[in-house]
This record gives C-alpha cells, structure tokens and sequence, in this order.
C-alpha cells in the first residue's frame, strides 16, 4: 500500500490582501501544515489573525498569494469542486425560505440527488443531530443551537470526508456550547470524518481536538502545535480530568507567548 | 438535547377571527357617525364638506347610470380607471423586476442604473404626465398607462435590486463550497432573499399605481375615468358626486392593497408571523 495522503496539506502558504495598494495586509505567512486523515485539528489564536482565513484557503473559498494548498492529495480548488467538504459557519446560515429537511437536502439537490433520496438521508441527519421532529418547521421557529445543529447536519448530508468549521458555537451561551461539543465528538466519530475547527476558545480547542495549532497576531504565522493526547473517547468528565487541565494550560501559556488577551 | 426544544417550534398561526380587525371597524364606523353629526352640528355646508349620507346617495345613483355633468356611470368609470391602474402596474412591475435581475447580474449595469433609478425615484413622476399626453396622443389611453408604468417601477426596481444583492455573505460562501454556478446562486440564494423586498415593493406599487391612474387622467386621456368624474363633478360644485367618485378610487386602492397583502401570504409560506397582520 502507498503511503496513506494526508487529509490536508499546506505548504508555503502566505495570504495577503490588497497586495498592490496602501491597504495592502498580510494575513498569513509562510505556514506548513499536514492534518491526518480522520484527525481533530483546532486553529486558535488572538482575533485578526488569520485563522479563518486560513479555513478559507483549505476550502478554496480565498486563494493564496503564495505556496500550495492540497486537499486528499489534489489541489483545494479541485477538492472544493468534488465536494470534498461540508463547511459549518459561524451564523447557521440556514436559507430561511426553507425548511428544515429542505436544508439539509441543499447540498444533495446541487449534486442532482433524487427527491426520495434526497429526504431519506436528511431525515437520516436529522436523527443523527437529534432533531427527528424538526424536519417540517422553518428555521426561525428553532433556537440558535438547534439551528446550528441544522447547519451541522447539512455540511454533513453528503457524508464528506472533511469537515471545515469557522467558530460555529461562537455564538452559543456556554451550557448549550459544551452541549454541542460533546455531541460533535460523538458525530465525528461515528461519522469517521476529518475537522478542522477554528475557535478563540482554549477550552473548546483543548476538548475537542488532538491537536491546537496556535497562531501568532497578525501576520499570522504557526506558532506552536500542542498535542491534546486525550484519548479517542471524551465525556463530560474530561473536562474535569488533571490531563485536560494541562493541555488547556499548555495551550493557554502558548496564546500568551503569541501575545494574545484571551 | 431536548432542553432547547421544548421552548419553541410549537408552530404559529396568523390570527384571523374578527377580533382582530374589530377595532379598526369600530373606530371606521364611529369617524363616520362623528363626521355625519359634525357636519349636521355645525352646519357646515355641503360645498366644503358633503355628509357621508349624501356622498353615499350621491354614490348609489351614480353607480350604474350617470345623473350628473358626466357621460358615464361610477362603475364604468371605476373600472375604466381599474384598467388602466392594473395593465400600468402589471408592466411596470414586470420592468421593474427584469431590470432588476439585470442590475444584480450585471455589475457595471447595476451601477449605472441605480442613481439614475434613486434620483428617478425622488421626482415627482406624476409631473410626466402631461408630456406623455405629447407623446402618445391626450385621447389615447396610453399616456395614463405610461404615467402609471414608470411611477410603479422605480420602487419594484430599486426594492428588488437590493433584495437579489443584500444577500448574507455566509450563503454565498456556503453555495461557493458546493461548487454552485452563479446560476444556482441566483436561483437558490438571491432570488429568494429578494422575494420579501420585492413583495413590500409591490404592497407601495399597488396602490400607487392608482394614485398614478387618476392624477395622468386628470391631465387628459379618454373622459370616462374617475379622474375627469371628480374634475368635472367638482368644477359644477356637484361636490356629493365628486366624493363618490373618490370612493370608488380608494375602494379600488384598497383591494390592490389586499390583493398583494394576499399575494404575500400565499408567496412566502415562511413568513413569520407578525402580530397585528
């Protein structure tokens, strides 16, 4: 067998925007980065510094300035195409003039699913995100975690090999938050997808994760990778254990060498 | 998982007992009764202020036959003038709507059109009319309709036009992850989101365009329109009539403005329910 490729791959990559003009600002520079098949991988670092857009340059949705974005071995506009991702924003994004079922069937139907087809798995997603029942409302008459449980289900309907998160609990009270970090876990492994979470969270980066990529202000360059050796299996009593104190410590030390408030 | 469920989705229902609108019914009949009394009281004279008594006799004998200074019949005119509202909105809208995809779908378009369209949209368009008279002839019917096309197209335009290009960033990036054309983009994302926009457009345009009607036919076009009834009516101080002819325009008004207040309902099934509508 060939020696397994890795899930991502990114090397040399600098970002900058505007080059030619006085509002010209590097985002991202010189940054190498392998994410494993099947691997939680956490981007962190203080705000501005680069680490959604480097989500971005992953999901072909900004092109790099400099170096090479490969994703399962092609480039990440190739990738982008053949719909290797499912992408989880920040605001749900749930398309209000649809329901719920009809949501999740978005990706399905631009990829000319058949209609039967298309709602036997979002009803399948919706058992899977826990919201059987839902299906047949409209997005506003959901909570904002019920809504991004939505957006979760849909970035998953067509079972993607990868999955791309910009902050998608940020906007959760704390409760509902860990909530939705324990399920993710519980979602990705039984899924068997690869993720790449960005968060300003240490506690969220260190829970979820087997590895946090810390990022430097602005322009942001990798400055440590902590590994989070935590286990496969995580619950609510991780985040009480002694070796989750010091991994989120190890990661939070590491934000303050980079400068950051948080 | 369920502790965030059980707070809401029960699922809404539009209140549509009378309850709803009797205040409204209520306050309609007492302004009448106030205004009836008033004028009775104070001995206004029918000149200024017909009584709604008068206004309404005025308008059932004027409904079906003409009594007065003019040749034709309240609902003649009234469905004359209807015409001539509704051909005038159904084009301007459908203008309205194309250019505004076109400005959507084509940058350069878009810049060009819209301060044009924002400075169209301050001038009073109704001042037109007599330069269309010009144009497509005082007699024809065509002068009226244009007035009526070019007032109710600047606000499906411009409303529209924002609705295909204020879409949130996230759709877009999220229909860009798919590898969705701008096709799709446009079909699934903007045309969507443009929907409400275009709605509360055609909610202004519907009754506008009736404004519209009434004031181009006051400047000519064929006499059997409301406009020439309540021009004529009033200059024989035939002032009852006159009253009654702006009734039928209002009711006419109105039920454009129901109709596209209907239309809403069955066009955005998502809508969420506002209380009071």
């Amino acid at each position: 067998m060939l020696t397994p490729v890795p899930a991502i791959s990114i090397q040399g990559v600098g970002k900058t925007f505007n080059p030619d003009s006085d509002g010209r600002i590097v985002a991202l520079d010189g940054i190498d980065l392998d994410v494993d098949a099947q691997e939680f991988v956490s981007l962190i670092g203080p705000s501005g510094c680069g680490k959604s857009t480097l989500l971005r340059l992953i999901a072909d949705l900004v092109t790099p300035t400099a170096g090479i974005v490969e994703v399962f071995g092609k480039p990440a506009h190739q990738a982008r195409l053949d719909r290797d991702y499912g992408m989880v924003f920040q605001s749900a994004g749930l398309f209000s003039w649809r329901k719920v079922a009809r949501n999740i069937e978005l990706p399905l139907e631009l990829m000319g699913w058949s209609k039967a087809d298309r709602e036997a798995r979002s009803a399948e997603m919706l058992e899977l995100v826990q919201l059987p029942e839902f299906g047949n409302h409209y997005p506003w008459q959901l909570s904002g975690g019920m809504q991004q449980r939505v957006a979760i289900a849909r970035a998953l309907s067509f079972k993607p090999r990868l999955l791309l998160m910009d902050e998608p609990f940020g906007a959760l009270d704390e409760m509902t938050r860990e909530h939705m970090q324990n399920e993710l876990l519980e979602l990705v492994a039984e899924v068997g997808t690869t993720v790449v979470f960005v968060t300003h969270s240490v506690s969220e980066a260190t829970f979820l994760s087997d590895r946090v990529v810390v990022l430097s202000p602005r322009p942001g360059r990798i400055q440590e990778i902590i590994d989070v050796p935590l286990g496969d299996h995580r619950t609510e009593e991780t985040r009480e254990d002694e070796a989750y104190f010091k991994c989120a410590t190890e990661v939070r030390e590491a934000l303050r060498r980079v400068g950051a408030s948080s | 998982m369920t502790a965030d469920t059980t707070s809401v989705a029960a699922g809404y229902t539009v209140p549509r007992r009378f309850g709803a609108v009797a205040p409204a019914v209520i306050a309609g009949v007492v302004l009448l009764a106030l205004w009836e009394l008033g004028v009775r009281a104070f001995g206004i004279r029918e000149f200024v202020l017909p009584r709604p008594s008068s206004i309404g006799q005025a308008l059932v004998d004027n409904w079906s036959t003409s009594e007065g200074v003019s040749t034709v019949s309240l609902r003649q005119a009234g469905w004359n003038t209807t015409v001539i509202a509704v051909s005038g909105l159904v084009v301007g809208v459908s203008l309205g709507v194309a250019l505004a995809l076109l400005a959507s779908r084509y940058v350069r378009v878009g810049r060009t059109l819209t301060p044009f369209a924002v400075a169209a949209n301050a001038t009073p368009i109704v001042a037109l009319a007599p330069i269309f008279n010009a144009w497509f002839g005082i007699t024809s019917a065509l002068s009226n309709q244009a007035v009526v096309v070019v007032v109710v197209f600047f606000p499906v335009f411009l409303n529209t036009a924002r609705g295909l290009l204020e879409v949130e960033p996230s759709q877009i990036e999220l229909m860009r992850s798919y590898g969705a054309s701008d096709l799709s983009v446009l079909r699934q994302v903007r045309i969507p989101n443009a929907i409400p926009f275009f709605l509360t457009s055609l909610r202004l345009a519907a009754p506008l365009s009736v404004i519209a009607a009434i004031v181009a036919e006051y400047f000519g076009g064929p006499q059997d329109r409301l406009g020439p009834v309540i021009t004529q009516n009033a200059s024989f101080a035939r002032y009852a009539e006159a009253w009654a002819a702006i009734v039928v325009a209002s009711v006419v008004g109105l039920a454009l403005f129901a109709l596209a207040v209907g239309f809403e309902r069955v066009a955005m099934p998502w809508r969420r329910p506002v209380d009071g509508q």
